[in-house]
């Protein structure tokens, strides 16, 4: 995984609440099997006018003058200002591989969905939640400004406007973590794999009908 | 200190390592697995030279992408026509022989919808801690067990390590009291607890329902309503284990037996939140308040019962409130004021992880029973969740009520629930949906989703539009 310390990036915006991962990622695009790949389906039903296929070259595509995305002034955005409930919906991981995959490395909203803010430490991408107000004021100053570019610290866990306003951010100690070394989890989980093996061989022996039916 | 909930015992008992950061390392008994979230995690097991840490805790099932047609199921994975659904479902099978995971094939008799397959053989028991890559896998929390849906970095981290990095999620309880009106389903009450709390109203919690009305449901409708717990944005819905839940599990394949029976029920007993359990967030709703339910929207808090009409975005509370119904709206086709049942229908579809087992059947057969399809319905389709559904609803003769009605009897998968294989709707027609989601092209590009019970959605195939199923029954009785 890509480490994540300190990110300059273009700020995009993503206008609307209960943005839903069939939405990010529509299903169609779920039947590869591989990790990469899911940039130019992004958004996929907002940014083309046409129904889009897996395998597809989109770069023919008819696209939707009217989304923010595919305006020239959000070309090379890297944060995604987006509204409540951002990521609900499936579960699917092709989300945030989306997401990166398209440039995405931030993306800042008043909340997220469970699953989906998990996903997105897996992969690189830093979910930030900021009070509703603040994010609506970072939604205002972005549209009035051209080229509006946040910059976001991990380490000090802090937004910085370009007026050089520092807007601090909560984040769960163990996701930083991993995040600014890019750390794999299995392995650091298989560190504890004494600790594991103690506890199943208890569990087993408390609880024998789990183990040792599907084979 | 005052009693646990049920949330706080299932996470206890699979507690492996609490970290000083506030995470924990949290066992898994169970990983159910789909071709569409595992290829991916398969990979990076190879990549890693990793094997899984307990073979036997998974267990796999080709469900997404599997065609319901029986010409086209006949002839197995070969026979699938999308040449890239047919690798990903070939993928599956592979990847379960490299890695000697069992797994039910396509074709298979106990082949079908993963949370309703797991369940059904036995393979999702109380007290377990189930994951799966999809996140309908609340639906397993019916039975008393904790269970959620994660994505494919952690399909692969339960694969190689048998537990979940977490944290502990906050407690609520919705409780329902009272007593169901007639032809109001457990699909209404989970709507309508939707339609309360909202889309993200339990992010950051586990939900458990409670209260007489889910306590007089039976396993079926428990499973209906624990499956959108994470449409009301909670990764774990759960219920708690009762003689109801120890009957359902009782003789079934993979559920112990004898002695480990009595055992395990024992341990089941202890399966409920204490009386003196404290939860951060208490939800009421009265069963007798509760109506059958259509969404109108995008959303599954987009709701409202049968006898509603469309809401106006003027009278909304907020702007980005009025924005979204607008958008709604347009999207839908549907205009303020409108009736719920003066919306015209395309297609129906009576299926999905959230509705497609057997009582679903029987509630859907028993409306449609001596009736025809509305001329005006493109297509009325039935997709039982499993092989063993199917079977169960043949030899009960609901096959021939279906087929006689005009709807069509498929073979099981999740199909128009997500349209990932030729099963959808097609650019602005209207579906009357037993399934769980209404977003915007979820059921095909351009496609309008109502989700409502399986008696709803067997009543509108017959009227051509919604029609309140409790008149309905009566007037037609």
């Amino acid at each position: 995984m890509r480490s994540f310390t300190v990110l300059q990036g273009l700020a995009a915006p993503m206008d609307r609440a209960n943005v839903d991962t069939d939405l990010i990622i529509p299903k169609q695009f779920l039947k590869s099997i591989k990790r990469s790949g899911f940039g130019p389906n992004l958004f996929d039903e907002l940014r083309y006018l046409d129904q889009g296929e897996p395998g597809q070259d989109c770069s023919g595509r008819p696209v939707n003058e009217d989304f923010a995305l595919n305006q020239p002034r959000y070309q090379g955005a890297s944060v995604l200002l987006a509204r409540e409930n951002f990521g609900c919906g499936s579960s699917r991981e092709h989300a945030p591989w989306a997401l990166e995959d398209y440039g995405f490395r931030c993306l800042i909203a008043p909340s997220f969905a469970d699953i989906f803010y998990n996903n997105c430490f897996k992969n690189g991408i830093l979910p930030i939640e900021l009070d509703a107000a603040i994010v609506d004021r970072l939604f205002q100053q972005m549209y009035a400004n051209e080229g509006y570019t946040l910059t976001v610290d991990l380490e000090r866990q802090v937004v910085v406007t370009p007026e050089g306003e520092e807007i601090p951010f909560e984040v769960d100690a163990f996701r930083k973590h991993c995040l600014i070394n890019g750390l794999d989890d299995i392995g650091l989980t298989l560190e504890s794999a004494d600790a594991i093996r103690a506890f199943e061989s208890r569990w087993q022996e408390q609880s024998p009908w789990l183990f040792g039916t599907l084979k | 200190m005052s009693g646990q909930t049920l949330y706080d015992k299932l996470w206890q008992n699979h507690l492996v390592e609490q970290r000083d950061d506030g995470s924990a390392l949290i066992y898994i008994d169970r990983q159910l697995i789909h071709e569409v979230t595992s290829p991916q995690a398969f990979e990076g097991l190879r990549l890693a030279g990793r094997k899984p840490w307990r073979v036997d805790a998974n267990l796999a099932v080709p469900d997404h992408n599997v065609p319901t047609l029986r010409d086209e199921r006949v002839g197995g994975i070969a026979g699938i026509v999308d040449p890239v659904s047919r690798l990903q479902v070939q993928t599956l099978d592979d990847n379960c022989r490299d890695f000697d995971i069992m797994e039910f094939e396509i074709n298979d008799q106990r082949q079908g919808i993963v949370h309703v397959v797991g369940p059904e053989q036995g393979a999702t028991l109380p007290g377990m801690t189930i994951v799966c890559g999809d996140s309908h896998t609340s639906t397993h929390g019916a039975l008393g067990a904790l269970a959620h849906g994660i994505g494919t970095s952690e399909v692969e981290h339960v694969m190689a390590t048998q537990c979940l990095v977490q944290q502990k999620m906050k407690n609520m309880l919705v409780r329902v009291d009272g007593s169901l009106l007639s032809g109001v389903t457990a699909k209404d009450v989970v709507l309508a607890i939707i339609g309360k709390i909202g889309t993200a109203g339990g992010t950051g919690y586990a939900i458990e329902f409670g209260g007489e009305v889910i306590r007089a449901l039976s396993m079926e409708g428990r499973m209906t309503v624990c499956n959108m717990a994470i449409e009301a944005g909670a990764r774990a819905g759960m219920i708690a284990c009762d003689d109801k839940t120890i009957d359902y599990v009782r003789g079934r394949t993979y559920a112990p037996k004898g002695e480990m029976w009595e055992r395990a029920v024992e341990a089941w007993r202890d399966l409920h939140s204490d009386d003196d359990a404290q939860f951060d967030r208490v939800v009421e709703l009265r069963g007798e308040d509760i109506r059958p339910q259509v969404t109108w929207g995008t959303s599954p808090e987009m709701v409202l019962p049968v006898d509603g009409v469309i809401p106006d975005p003027a009278a909304a509370e907020s702007a980005a409130r009025r924005e979204a119904i607008e958008r709604a709206l347009q999207y839908m086709g549907l205009e303020p004021g409108m009736p719920i049942t003066g919306i015209k229908l395309d297609k129906v579809f009576i299926g999905s992880c959230t509705n497609s087992r057997i009582e679903d059947l029987r509630a859907a057969a028993a409306v449609v029973r001596g009736r025809r399809v509305a001329d005006s319905i493109k297509l009325a389709m039935v997709v039982p969740g499993s092989g063993e559904v199917k079977e169960q609803a043949e030899a009960e003769g609901l096959d021939k009520v279906f087929t006689a009605a005009g709807l069509e009897w498929r073979e099981p998968g999740c199909s128009m629930c997500l349209a990932m294989n030729s099963d959808k709707l097609g650019s602005g027609e209207h579906c009357a949906s037993t399934s769980n989601r209404n977003f915007e092209g979820r059921q095909g590009f351009g496609g309008r989703t109502h989700l409502v019970s399986p008696a709803m959605a067997a009543a509108a195939a017959v009227t051509g539009h919604f029609v309140d199923v409790r008149d309905w029954q009566e007037a037609g009785q």
